[in-house]
């Protein structure tokens, strides 16, 4: 009964709404999180949930799935009142989630992942891990996903342990499913491949709550959309009725006209010129340069050695030949401290892996870079009040949204902490900035600000190498694009003659 | 990009956050103490605090461990464990006894290198530990392995040097300056001159910021330009030659040096760092906070034989309020991130 994939072990629900959240209300120490919200979500749609980092979502998911209670209101599925205290609780109702974050045992097969809890037992009582492979390969097969069920999760790509989330999600047959930002990891071919699990399951009679930031995919795959904004319930809509602008004004409460503005600076001098620089198995023969007040975009696929490049640059990972000059001059950079006395500085892709220090609070975040570089001390002690002054300084120039600079960084949004990561590196005054995914998982008006910032930096004659894997972005911003496959550079275009065609036919080739 | 008018009264609430984990772990320190009070009263009709000799006793007892305590916290702030310095304490007393004999003795281990200033002993036990230590780091920073691993490994070894060293025989009779270094309430002013000075450093210097940001994500303070494993050698270091100097203390106090001295001495000092409010997983604790465990160590050691309970008793709870203290912490940890 638990082989492959489809509709509910309960059958279709013919009520209006299978999942019914009425007057929500949950508050934190400090915030309201949630202000009497509603939700509504009909059985075989799909359903996104939108609004800004911080509007309410995920708390709102986690009240679904058991994780937290709401202080008022209550939750109704097929039209019953919801009692769920646990994660198993909300399963067992029906209800599968799959979280933003990975959660995945590394050191464990594939197979075992996935019916964790629920392993098929032969005779004797014991685990049947004949019988286990064979239903993995069933739900698989089912879903055209191509994974070997025996495989170490450790040994996955982050796209294909989505494959894996994903595909443990299906096998509950829950009713209602809901995705907090399946995309987020995965590439092109990966998302297109979702989306047909999705259709399918919609086709089934799931109700699918899908939540998103990316505008394209809303279109692409929901039928209605529903929009928080800071905790509070703005609208639900069809998706065909609205236009991309009204959802962007519904999510943030006023009209961000212009996305990307990038302003027109004077390009100086090169500043830093890359040589053949190669990692072998990673990248190869990479070269290019970057001048003075330039933007240099860096398009390419997930896994096509952008981020590597970055890496091997910044001397996190070096390259193993090739040459790196600043100024003209050939520089050996080992590692990061190297990297910072020559002026760079690097914003990493992974906000929680390599970025912030989560149990940390802002100022100590802020201060980490600038204390590294050692410009502030004194015989090794910090003049404290100097470097919190000067966070303060950052943090409002960026608008940091927090009640002070004393909080825990676990405890801002997304968009915050990118924030609070890049005022760490402006405080060294780089002369060449490395972002990589600068505005990834971010709500849309941070971004606008972000990007605000970028081109700010440029036209004081900051260079900067900007990785992103958002198409829009890119284009909107580079003054050039360098376009990567697999490994290798696969040529460079200029603002002017840059659309996403010819980028995509770099990238993808 | 305009530079808003924001209000910034962050100072405030900056320092009123940092307070609280050494006022609560304060609070406990003198609940523990008025229970014992009462109970004194209660059970053997005299007051526990108001006798000063005691006090001084608990202190003395307490203050050698407190300075292993000082470098394991900053080694456990960094993310890391120190099973080693117990068994560092052991073979840096047989090391620099050795070095410190007087020549009245007839039979010195060094005959020759009787009645030296007692620098040359302190500096060859010190240097001991901080090679000790400087082992651990290097293992566990460029080696990558655990640290469990690498100072269980020391822990081992190095006990293994000290019954060595003299075959297993104890070595006595230093000279009074050496002695000198334990006499009295030497120990607890050796342990607040460290004490001092790395609460200074844990708290002003960059030694002390880059500590508590590789603990709290070591990828994150490499990206930043921190050198990791070169920090990581220098922890550990500082923790061997703490370990190296309550080892001379030990010593010179007991005027005679054995192997077996300072057994489980590491476990004491992890507990005090642990009821201090150091966190386990890194990031967090303060050398104020370790000191402020130890005190609560003495005052739960010197209360249970002040109320005479029986030793074996002492024991079993003096383990479950090491227990506590890490349940304490976990849910600490949990309230300061309040939403996910």
């Amino acid at each position: 009964m638990l082989d492959g994939a489809g509709a509910s072990a309960r059958g279709v629900y013919t009520g209006d709404y299978i999942l019914e959240v009425d007057q929500v209300r949950k508050e934190f120490p400090g915030v309201v999180a949630l202000d009497d919200v509603q939700l509504r979500i009909r059985p075989g749609s799909v359903h996104a949930l939108m609004g800004e980092n911080g509007a309410g979502k995920s708390t709102l998911m986690k009240i679904i799935a058991g994780v937290y209670s709401p202080d008022r209101g209550e939750v109704r599925f097929a039209g019953e009142k919801l009692e769920i205290r646990t994660p198993l609780d909300a399963l067992n109702s029906g209800i599968a989630m799959i979280h933003q974050e990975l959660n995945l045992m590394n050191t464990m097969t594939v197979a075992e992942n996935i019916w964790i809890g629920r392993e098929p037992k032969n005779a004797l009582g014991l685990i049947d891990h004949a019988e286990m492979a064979r239903m993995t390969q069933a739900l698989f097969d089912d879903l055209k996903i191509r994974l070997d069920p025996q495989a170490m999760v450790g040994d996955l790509t982050v796209a294909q342990k989505q494959m894996v989330e994903i595909a443990k999600a299906v096998s509950f047959k829950s009713d209602v499913l809901i995705m907090d930002e399946p995309t987020s990891a995965i590439t092109e071919t990966e998302v297109e491949h979702l989306f047909a699990i999705i259709r399918d399951l919609r086709e089934k009679g799931v109700g699918i709550v899908y939540i998103t930031h990316k505008m394209n995919e809303l279109f692409e795959i929901a039928d209605e959309l529903t929009v928080f904004r800071d905790g509070k319930y703005i609208d639900t809509v069809a998706a065909q009725d609205v236009t991309r602008d009204q959802i962007i004004k519904m999510m943030v409460g006023r009209e961000i006209t212009d996305m990307f503005p990038k302003i027109d600076c004077e390009i100086g001098e090169t500043i830093l010129q890359v040589r053949n620089l190669t990692l072998p198995g990673v990248f190869h023969d990479v070269s290019f340069d970057l001048r003075r007040g330039e933007i240099l975009g860096v398009a390419g696929l997930v896994g096509s050695g952008r981020s590597n490049v970055a890496e091997a640059v910044f001397g996190v990972r070096p390259a193993t030949s090739g040459e790196i000059r600043i100024d003209g001059e050939k520089v050996d950079i080992t590692a990061p401290p190297v990297a910072m006395q020559h002026g760079m500085a690097f914003l990493t892709e992974d906000r929680k892996e390599t970025g912030c220090f989560l149990n940390l609070d802002c100022i100590e975040n802020i201060q980490v870079a600038l204390l590294s570089s050692g410009k502030v001390d004194n015989r090794g002690f910090v003049n404290q009040r100097e470097v919190n002054r000067l966070a303060e300084e950052y943090a409002a120039k960026l608008r940091v949204k927090t009640p002070n600079l004393a909080e825990t960084v676990a405890n801002l949004s997304g968009g915050n902490q990118q924030k609070l990561l890049i005022a760490r590196w402006l405080l060294t005054k780089p002369r060449i900035l490395i972002l990589d995914e600068p505005t990834r998982g971010i709500d849309v008006g941070a971004k606008a600000e972000i990007h605000r910032l970028i081109t700010q930096l440029a036209a004081e004659g900051v260079a900067i190498l900007m990785i992103s894997s958002e198409l829009p972005e890119v284009l909107g911003m580079s003054d050039r694009i360098m376009v990567m496959h697999e490994g290798h550079v696969s040529g460079f275009l200029d603002r002017a003659e840059a659309d996403q065609v010819r980028v995509m036919e770099l990238a993808a080739k | 990009m305009a530079t808003q008018n924001m209000n910034f009264d962050r100072a405030a609430p900056r320092a009123l956050r940092k307070l609280p984990s050494e006022i609560n772990i304060l609070l406990v320190l003198v609940g523990i103490a008025l229970v014992f009070e009462i109970l004194g009263w209660i059970f053997q009709g005299q007051t526990f605090l108001g006798n000063i000799n005691r006090l001084k006793i608990m202190i003395l007892q307490v203050s050698v461990i407190g300075i292993i305590a000082v470098g394991v916290t900053q080694v456990i702030i960094s993310g890391g464990i120190d099973l080693s310095s117990g068994s560092i304490v052991g073979a840096v007393a047989m090391v620099s006894m050795s070095f410190a004999q007087t020549a009245e003795y007839a039979r010195a281990v060094y005959p020759a290198l009787t009645d030296m200033p007692v620098i040359v002993p302190v500096l060859i036990g010190l240097a001991c530990g901080a090679i000790a230590g400087f082992i651990n780091g290097w293992l566990i920073a460029y080696t990558k392995i655990p640290p469990f691993i690498a100072t269980l490994g020391m822990m081992v070894a190095a006990r293994g040097l000290a019954k060595w060293y003299t075959k297993g025989q104890p070595i006595s009779f230093p000279t009074d300056s050496f002695a000198f270094l334990g006499s009295g309430m030497m120990p607890v002013l050796i342990f607040l001159l460290v004490a001092v000075i790395f609460h200074v450093a844990m708290k002003y210097t960059r030694y002390g910021k880059f500590t508590y940001a590789i603990g709290a994500n070591p990828q994150a303070a490499r990206v930043s330009g921190i050198d990791v494993e070169r920090h990581l050698v220098k922890l550990y270091i500082v923790a061997g030659t703490l370990a190296a100097l309550a080892g001379i203390v030990v010593a010179a106090r007991g005027q005679t040096a054995q192997a077996g001295m300072g057994m489980m001495y590491e476990l004491d000092a992890i507990a005090m760092a642990v009821i201090g409010g150091t966190s386990l997983a890194g990031g967090r604790g303060s050398i104020l906070g370790t000191s402020i465990g130890m005190v609560i160590f003495g005052v739960i050691i010197s209360g249970f034989t002040f109320l005479r309970l029986d030793a074996y008793y002492q024991e079993m709870i003096k383990g479950a309020i090491i227990v506590a203290a890490v349940v304490a912490d976990t849910y600490r940890q949990k309230k300061r991130v309040k939403k996910a």
